[in-house]
């Protein structure tokens, strides 16, 4: 099939950007999105053209690495699935596609399609861990942990960190993704003694980044390729609320 | 020649480790701060030391060339982490564990590496659960357990599908912390494209800044290189698009042996190849062979046939006829070389004639549908994606791919190369896994290496070898600086006609019909004149895309590859000068009459370190020979 795509172009954070056309020739069912990209690419570069930057690393839907909005939705809108596991299998001869990078403040563009989530980082730095040193630590089934409370926090700990949440916020919001790292470590007992000041310190972390408030509308939720349930954000608002009333500090300190 | 002592220390295998311990020097807690380690790689290997180095104290500078330390490689690894654990009271130990491993690796590991590897297994996984890693439970609480190729307990410890992931993220978070605390620098989006020694000490990296495109010299009092494995160098692999071999090349380069470069696992379940386009290979995990069952048609006419119209008495399981004992869990090797072999005969199945059914309707009917949902639905899922096929109604289709390399640095019991200071771990070292890893090694021998073993030899190295700081000033680095600089403004100054896209392609052709899963000395002799006539045209005409001073892939994936061209060559030697077939490694001319490799331990039983002899010349094999003393040398069986 042939497509039309509609690429945003920016060659670094202090260009303005624009959307460039091109067409993507004989692509076949079975290629991956990338794929059709590299195609394009490929053909960019024969003409002496810059190939379009875009990000991407383990091609099958776990390293979070690949970030695209693809005609509007982040990831594209296949449910349950990365820009780099979407078949070209759900588009048809004669599509025009628009492609474009995250758009969030806290996600600055570097190039094209790839953005700066480094503040994913740092707001994992602020408290998205159990205070553990290497060595000392007990047998690991001398802590029987329920059945049920292990796989829920195994469906929090699913998230990739890719940032779709926040691109397909409108307020561009990251709740789901800290809420995940939250409820994941809440729902463990190695995660409990921390719980208040994590929870506390990550939430302070996220609105230094610049990410917006949470209005609940669920868009998050509806493009997270790993389906990341927004129950999570009610459980990190229970979480967080008593937190606050039990008024800890937010010391940084993790040693 | 190398000098290499593997330093192994004396006495009884087990008790080698304890008494290692206690005679390695140690830095009293005060002094630690005054070392600054250089830690190149994030995965679990790299992350793991990283973090524990600098919960010890030491200074950590930490680089990786993605955008975060999380999305290291070791997140796509699926089925799970062995350890000896004996949870399931089936007779595993660490002994046991130690002998699969010596087993599995066709005799060609280390001995005493191995046992260590065993005996911090166990620490592994009370680290891991510690740290909040959400393995599978069992309903009274306990870790859940399976079983994987090679093993005939169930030792294997796993988070769903996604145990790479859930381990990694785990030491992500370890690390994330020491980098809060400010123990630990992380350098993301940045590529290591030199190392520099100073009076034959590993003293500092050269590295690329991937968004400004600035070269940059770092200096440190140890250098660790956890950069991964050097699959790509076949192009199509189950490895991530970025996976690549610069480090330890440049690291030989500078005279640091590579061992074992042929030993290259080929993984039985993989999807198979749709077409030209092609970018990667998807790995389905080998967990699925516990349920599901390896099969063809006896009969070439069937091949075409939908599946359940073949009957049962026209199914040919090749594993189970030829393995019984280990049916389905049969060794990847074996399994991979059952499957091509199938195929080559004209009995494969899809539409390239490169597949086998790997089918789950016997597990599905005994279980029911939603046991094996709850097993492995992700990878399901992931099937369904990439082919557009339900395989809770249709059997799979599988083929093997590339997955994994065994070769690697080679280092002392210490995990040091051969250039003091220089440390090499995880997937990038050649240590445990001798010519064949069995599944669910890797991140076991990842987060030994990381969280339990460099930690302390570091310790020793900076206690004992007493270097001086380096100065950011000294010649070499400039000299280095100098050297990297050169190289970038060659590839970018060609501007010939063909992609480096399509360079890669034709290398790792090569690479995968001379000296994939079957090897001769034929292809081999013909693999050696096509790879440096290819990387000749390389230099003459390849079309690097872009500028240096900015965020260029065209331009990262080019220095990849041009290390790729010199390092294939390397391997292809190191398959010829190997007259035997072992684990990984298959040469046709030497097998039993039933098709099964025939090693050679008469000749070959050593690890084939080769040593960089400068441009133009032919590498200098140095021999290190694998005495066993705990275990005695078996033909390997699987029967
Ligand atoms: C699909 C798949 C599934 C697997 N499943 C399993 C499994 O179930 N069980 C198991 O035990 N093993 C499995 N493995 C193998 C295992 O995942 C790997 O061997 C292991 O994770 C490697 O870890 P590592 O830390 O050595 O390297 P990696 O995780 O590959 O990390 C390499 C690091 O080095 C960095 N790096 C590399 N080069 C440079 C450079 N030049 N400059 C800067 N940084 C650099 C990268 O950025 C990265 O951070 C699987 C492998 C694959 C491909
Ligand atoms: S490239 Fe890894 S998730 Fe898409």
């Amino acid at each position: 099939m042939n497509l039309i795509l509609e690429v945003w172009r920016q060659k670094n954070a202090n260009d303005t950007g624009s959307f460039v056309t091109y067409e993507a020739k004989d692509i076949i069912p079975d290629m991956s999105f990338l794929e059709m990209l590299d195609v394009v690419n490929e053909d960019l570069i024969a003409r002496g053209e810059q190939p379009i930057a875009f990000d991407s690393d383990c091609r099958e839907g776990i390293c979070g690495t690949c970030s695209m909005v693809i005609n509007g939705i982040a990831h594209g809108g296949l449910r349950g699935t990365t820009a780099c596991q979407l078949h070209m299998r759900h588009f048809s001869d004669g599509d025009t596609i628009t492609v474009e990078p995250w758009r969030a403040s806290a996600f600055p563009v570097i190039r094209d399609l790839v953005t700066d989530r480094d503040a994913f980082d740092r707001i994992i730095q602020a408290g998205g861990f159990v205070s553990v040193n290497t060595g000392g630590t007990p047998d690991a089934n001398a802590l029987p942990i329920p059945k049920t409370d292990a796989d829920e926090a195994m469906d929090a700990a699913a998230c990739i960190g890719c940032g779709a949440c926040v691109a397909a916020c409108k307020n561009a919001s990251a709740m789901l993704f800290v809420s995940a790292k939250v409820s994941h470590l809440a729902l463990l007992p190695q995660g409990k003694p921390e719980a208040e000041r994590r929870v506390l310190n990550m939430v302070k972390q996220m609105s230094i980044e610049g990410f917006g408030s949470c209005t609940v509308t669920g868009s998050c939720e509806a493009v997270c390729p790993k389906e990341i349930s927004i129950d999570f954000i009610a459980r990190m608002n229970r979480e967080y609320g008593k937190a606050i009333l039990k008024n800890r500090t937010d010391s940084k300190e993790g040693a | 020649m190398a000098i290499l002592n593997s330093n192994i220390p004396s006495g009884p295998v087990a008790q080698k480790w304890e008494k290692h311990k206690f005679d390695m020097k140690l830095v009293n807690p005060a002094n630690k701060r005054k070392f600054d380690v250089i830690v190149v790689g994030s995965g679990l290997a790299g992350a793991s030391a990283a973090a524990t180095m600098a919960e010890l104290g030491y200074n950590v500078k930490c680089f990786c060339f993605q955008d975060s330390p999380r999305r290291a490689h070791s997140i796509a690894a699926q089925g799970g982490i062995n350890a000896a654990k004996n949870y399931q009271n089936d007779g595993d130990s660490i002994y046991r564990l130690f002998y699969d491993t010596i087993k599995g690796g066709d005799f060609r590991a280390r001995e005493a590496n191995v046992y260590r590897l065993a005996q911090v297994s166990v620490n592994i996984i009370d680290q891991c659960a510690a740290q909040g890693v959400p393995f599978a439970r069992e309903y009274g609480g306990l870790l859940s357990n399976r079983s994987f190729g090679g093993a005939q307990v169930s030792r294997t410890f796993y988070a769903r599908g996604q145990t790479g992931q859930q381990l990694l993220i785990g030491a992500y978070q370890a690390l994330e912390r020491q980098i809060g605390l400010g123990k630990v620098k992380m350098y993301s989006r940045t590529e290591m494209l030199e190392l520099v020694l100073i009076d034959g000490h590993a003293k500092g990296i050269i590295v690329r800044d991937l968004v400004t495109g600035a070269i940059s010299t770092h200096a440190g009092d140890a250098v660790v290189l956890a950069t991964g494995g050097y699959g790509n160098v076949f192009y199509l692999s189950t490895n991530a698009k970025g996976c690549n071999v610069t480090a330890t090349w440049r690291a030989y380069k500078k005279g640091a042996c590579f061992a074992n470069p042929c030993y290259t696992q080929i993984h039985p379940t993989c999807i198979p190849v749709s077409g030209e386009h092609q970018s990667k290979l998807t790995l389905m995990s080998e967990s699925l062979r516990n349920d599901g069952r390896v099969w063809i048609p006896k009969r070439k006419e069937d091949c075409r046939k939908v599946p359940h119209e073949i009957p049962e008495e026209a199914r040919d399981y090749i594993l189970e006829r030829k393995y019984p004992s280990y049916g389905n869990l049969a060794p990847r090797d074996i399994s991979s070389r059952a499957a091509k072999e199938a195929c080559d005969e004209g009995r494969g199945v899809g539409p390239s004639g490169l597949g086998v059914y790997l089918d789950f309707a016997d597990a599905i009917k005994r279980l029911g549908e939603n046991v094996i949902r709850e097993r492995y639905a992700n990878l399901f899922d992931m099937y369904e994606k990439i082919t557009g096929e339900n395989a809770y109604k249709l059997p799979m289709r599988i083929y093997p791919a590339v997955h994994y390399t065994m070769g690697g640095s080679w280092v002392d019991y210490n995990l040091m190369s051969n250039v003091p200071g220089l440390f090499v771990l995880g997937e990038a070292n050649f240590s445990d896994h001798g010519a064949n890893r069995l599944g669910a090694s890797a991140l076991m021998q990842g987060l030994a290496d990381g969280y339990f073993v460099l930690p302390y030899t570091i310790g020793n190295y900076f206690a004992s070898a007493k270097q001086p700081k380096p100065k950011a000033d000294h010649p070499e680095f400039k000299k280095a600086l100098d050297d990297v600089q050169a190289r970038t403004k060659r590839l970018l100054s060609i501007k010939g006609k063909r992609t480096v896209n399509s360079f890669h392609k034709e290398l790792g052709k090569i690479m995968w019909e001379k000296c994939g899963m079957a090897r001769s000395e034929q292809s081999l002799k013909e693999a050696l004149k096509l790879i440096p006539a290819l990387r000749e045209e390389f230099y003459k005409n390849v079309n690097v895309a872009g500028s240096e001073g900015e965020f260029n892939q065209n331009l990262e994936h080019a220095g990849r590859l041009a290390d790729f061209f010199e390092f294939g060559e390397l391997l292809c030697h190191d398959a010829l000068h190997r007259n035997e077939s072992c684990g990984g490694h298959f040469r046709v001319e030497y097998q039993t009459e039933d098709g099964e490799a025939k090693r050679n331990d008469e000749d070959y039983a050593y690890v084939a370190a080769w040593e960089y002899a400068g441009e133009g010349k032919p590498p200098i094999l140095n021999k290190e020979p694998l005495v066993y003393e705990e275990i005695h040398m078996s033909t390997r069986s699987y029967k």
